[in-house]
């Protein structure tokens, strides 16, 4: 996560160079932005909270987390914590983290961007020791619930790379959603009729970067407000795929709805690591290409000239215009882009993770996957990391609810989606998309 | 449409009204042989419609403004400008109101075209097509026409139904079905207009639901003060759950559209949570239902015992008339379209903006209220975890058609609670699944948002012309 904090962040004013000295002396003390509390007090009360529920009134049970699994080729022994004494310990370096900021904030200086980040591991740590050490059964595998969670965040990934490709050149993206439905939809029907998953995979890709070329079309050049566009594109794939299911699917499941497989390849050795191993060399294809595809678009947007030109056109379409660069081709084709990759990510439900395709597969994970690409700051790394937390999140209720604990397994479910709210209220705050999102171009 | 009968209120800017169209001529074919006057008329018609679409561009557009200002100025949104009536039969084609129509027959064509691409006799008759294709057209029109028969009858007026009272009787559906629709349509649209993009009408109504129905079922008061208590505590519910989210938005700057939908799923799992607790849940039972509502707490039917047809219509009624109220006669209203339109000049202008993003997400919250109250208290008469079906969600679609003007989304709301209580009954008779109704809906929101398509499609987009026209203008002006 740390390459968040390195990457080009748009939301700190550069000193324009143009700017006279006089200017320049009103400048510091315009763009010199008052440290708020809010980091300090979101980071306090958590912490509080954190210590009274996990250390406090914590459970005193034995929590074990195994690392290793059966097939690994050495073993390391379970992670064995008193649940008591571990959210003591915890809380208090989140306390710890807390009083930190505010110290920093009564020198008037921000919090570097590491402290939330390790507050949130922390904050996670503690709940996952309260939630074990309360549980029926005191014993998870830690390697099952971080391995389930990457499965969990795969569609996720692509779909937040899809967002982030098209909000950094300029159109919002609310259609991830109805993105990953035309790709899972897409990929089931042609891998069945085909017997081929990988035809069903390009499929998807085509599929999702069709949505994405109406998105634009309409976006672009008839200059509709690209969020109603988004919106609408989401119930018409939602209609149309539903239809086609009852109509064409359901007919005849054998025919039209079950499509060939991606099974995971285990690269030999590696795939045996423990921890490790499942997460990055026991993957599908499309788990592979979630790696790649997260590096691929960080490189290209950051360290290429295309990245530079498509950023440009996100910021400042006017000034990429005059030096040439066509905004709105650029804008079309990166979006375009975007549907493909994010079509990919829907392919993983029908070709991966489930044998057919249902209604509503996708099951408003486009809606997170959005909420992934705004809390990682329209950073390609930064939207995978969020992912992750989601998917964490996702896989941590299912899991929860089968050990069984204390906590309503609705809450459970809910706990994503609080964690968001307070992460885009209280730790981003003000976030800043790119400055030309959602504004189309229109020359002259 | 309805559109022709809506009054015609101050924010909806007309074609017409846009002062700086020169004197409109009918467009004339471009002939080779006289291009320079041919041009100059072609320009002027284009000038025309570049404004009508501007005017559908802008008015569509109050969603954005939070992102985008919209490009009228407030102060252009009100008072009327004669318009002149000689073009008359142009602005019949191609103004905003033939362009509607011809949206909603275009997204009806593309509906029947899936509908019959998935029909048997279709694909058999395809089989032969070339041998005798007038067997294939007959089976694509009568596949796509039975379906949208069968809708209409579901919706409307059904003449097998027995009497006046039967065969009226989808209409009170329609009716019904809309109420919750208009409601939450109302919610969606005034926050559009204030910039604000409120997708949580979802999360609105089943938090207002959720108060709305233990005031109802918990509480046991005598007729009138029930029911107004129910419909106190969901509206107040309502308010709150989206006020917290104006609130959020005003302090800390979290963008509304993730805060909403974040909102959405709290609200979810709270109700599914609830009525899983003994104080939600039905004693005696195991499912995630609650105790039927007091017949204190729940709408009088206002036509009489055979439909479902209730209180909460009139409500509807009621609050259309006041969002058009707040909108274009009060104080607040103007202040909502003016932060709208853009924040920084409202700001500027001494605007509290905080406060009327509070305000106005707390309304819209309030009025997506009435639509959980008019789902507990009037059509389901109990809690269960599909209150809110998928009403705040179409709810978006609604505004989105109605062009975030009150009655313009009452319309679309009657229409969408006619595209559902119709689906029922075509899922019946044809076995067309429902799933149409969201196709055909999507369509028609597209569409209508974009103007020039549809007037492509049908042949009367002049712009191709001017494409080849104006460069030529340009080439020559280059060369003198």
């Amino acid at each position: 996560m740390s390459t968040t904090a390195t990457s080009p962040q748009p939301g700190q004013p550069q000193p324009a160079p143009s700017e006279t000295p006089t200017a320049a002396g009103q400048r510091t003390a315009v763009t010199a932005k008052p440290v708020t509390w809010k980091v300090p007090v979101t980071l306090g009360v958590l912490g509080v909270v954190a210590f009274i529920f996990f250390g406090l009134m914590g459970p005193h049970q034995t929590a074990k987390f195994g690392i290793s699994t059966g097939s690994d080729f050495f073993q390391l022994p379970a992670l064995e914590v008193n649940a008591f004494i571990g959210g003591i310990v915890l809380s208090v370096l989140m306390l710890a983290l807390a009083a930190y900021s505010v110290v920093l904030k009564t020198r008037d200086r921000k919090a570097p961007g590491w402290v939330p980040v390790l507050f949130i591991v922390l904050f996670v740590a503690a709940f996952l020791i309260w939630v074990v050490g309360g549980a029926r059964t005191t014993n998870i595998s830690l390697a099952g619930l971080i391995a389930g969670s990457v499965t969990l965040a795969v569609p996720l990934v692509f779909g937040s790379l899809s967002g982030v490709l098209c909000e950094r050149v300029g159109v919002v993206n609310i259609a991830i959603e109805g993105q990953l439905l035309g790709g899972a939809f897409t990929a089931a029907i042609i891998a069945t009729l085909t017997h081929n998953p990988f035809l069903g995979l390009l499929a998807a890709a085509v599929a999702g970067a069709l949505v994405s070329m109406v998105l634009a079309l309409f976006s672009i050049k008839y200059v509709v407000n690209q969020i109603i566009v988004g919106v609408v594109l989401n119930v018409l794939v939602s209609g149309v795929t539903g239809f086609l299911f009852s109509t064409v699917m359901q007919a005849d499941k054998d025919k039209f709805n079950s499509p060939a497989h991606l099974d995971p390849i285990t690269i030999p050795i590696l795939g045996d690591i423990p921890l490790i191993g499942p997460i990055l060399f026991k993957q599908s294809l499309i788990g592979y290409l979630m790696y790649i595809a997260v590096i691929v678009v960080w490189v290209g947007l950051f360290k290429t000239k295309w990245g530079l030109r498509v950023r440009a056109v996100g910021e400042h379409p006017q000034a990429a215009d005059t030096m040439g660069i066509k905004v709105n081709a650029t804008r079309f084709w990166n979006v375009t882009l975007g549907g493909a990759i994010a079509g990919i990510g829907g392919s993983f439900f029908t070709l991966v993770a489930i044998d057919s395709f249902t209604k509503e597969i996708s099951g408003g994970r486009g809606f997170i996957a959005l909420a992934a690409l705004i809390f990682g700051r329209w950073n390609p790394i930064g939207a995978f990391f969020a992912a992750l937390l989601f998917g964490f999140a996702d896989n941590l209720q299912s899991i929860v609810t089968i050990i069984g604990t204390p906590v309503p397994s609705q809450f459970m479910a809910m706990l994503p989606y609080l964690v968001t709210v307070l992460a885009v209220a209280g730790l981003v705050g003000r976030s800043r998309p790119p400055a030309a999102s959602g504004i189309p171009y229109v020359k002259g | 449409m309805t559109e022709s009968r809506q009054p015609r209120h101050a924010a909806e800017p007309d074609p017409a009204e846009t002062p700086a169209t020169p004197a409109e001529t009918p467009a004339t074919p471009a002939t080779p042989g006289n291009e320079t006057p041919a041009t100059q008329t072609q320009d002027a018609a284009d000038a025309e419609l570049q404004a009508a679409d501007a005017a559908t561009a802008t008015s569509l557009d109050t969603a954005g403004g939070a992102m985008r200002p919209s490009a009228v100025p407030v102060s252009g949104q009100s008072g009327t400008v004669p318009g002149g009536p000689d073009s008359l039969m142009r602005k019949i084609f191609t103004g905003s109101g033939m362009v509607s129509v011809l949206a909603v027959l275009l997204a009806l064509i593309l509906g029947g075209l899936l509908i019959a691409s998935t029909d048997k006799a279709v694909s058999t008759s395809a089989g032969y097509l070339f041998a005798r294709p007038s067997d294939f057209f007959s089976a694509v029109w009568s596949a796509a026409t039975r379906s949208y028969v069968a809708l209409f009858q579901g919706a409307v007026f059904n003449p097998r139904g027995s009497g006046a009272a039967g065969q009226f009787a989808p209409l009170m559906e329609t009716l019904t079905i809309a109420t919750p629709l208009i409601t939450a349509g109302l919610g969606v649209a005034l926050a559009f207009r204030a910039g604000l993009f409120n997708i949580g009408a979802q999360g609105q109504i089943i938090m207002s639901g959720i108060l709305a129905a233990w005031v109802g079922f918990a509480l046991h008061l005598p007729v009138g003060l029930h029911l107004l208590l129910v419909l106190v505590a969901g509206v107040v519910g309502g308010a709150l759950w989206a006020g917290l989210v104006g609130f959020l938005k005003a302090r800390t700057g979290a963008h509304e559209v993730i805060l909403t939908i974040m909102f959405n799923y709290i609200a979810l799992y709270f109700l599914r949570y609830l009525l899983n607790t003994p104080a939600f849940q039905r004693p005696g039972e195991t499912n995630p239902i609650s105790p039927i509502l007091d017949p204190n707490a729940v709408y009088p039917q206002i036509l009489g015992s055979q439909y479902r047809l209730h209180l909460g219509f009139l409500l509807a009624i009621a609050a259309t008339v006041f969002v058009w109220w707040v909108l274009n006669r009060s104080t607040i209203g103007f202040e909502f379209r003016a932060v709208g339109a853009n924040p920084k000049a409202a700001l500027t202008a001494g605007i509290n903006v905080p406060r009327a993003t509070i305000l106005v997400m707390a309304i819209a919250g309030a009025l997506a209220g009435m639509s959980g109250v008019a789902q507990v208290a009037g059509t389901e008469k109990v809690l269960t975890d599909g209150v809110a079906a998928t009403y705040g969600f179409d709810a978006i679609t609604v505004a989105l058609l109605g062009r975030s003007t009150p009655w313009g989304t009452f319309a679309a709301g009657l229409l969408f609670g006619a595209f559902r209580a119709g689906a029922v009954q075509m899922q019946i008779q044809t076995g067309t699944p429902i799933d149409i109704v969201l196709v055909v809906q999507s369509l028609i929101v597209l569409f209508i948002a974009a103007p020039p398509l549809v007037r492509a499609v049908f042949g009367l987009n002049p712009r191709k012309k001017k494409a080849t026209t104006s460069k030529k203008a340009a080439t020559t002006g280059a060369a003198a």
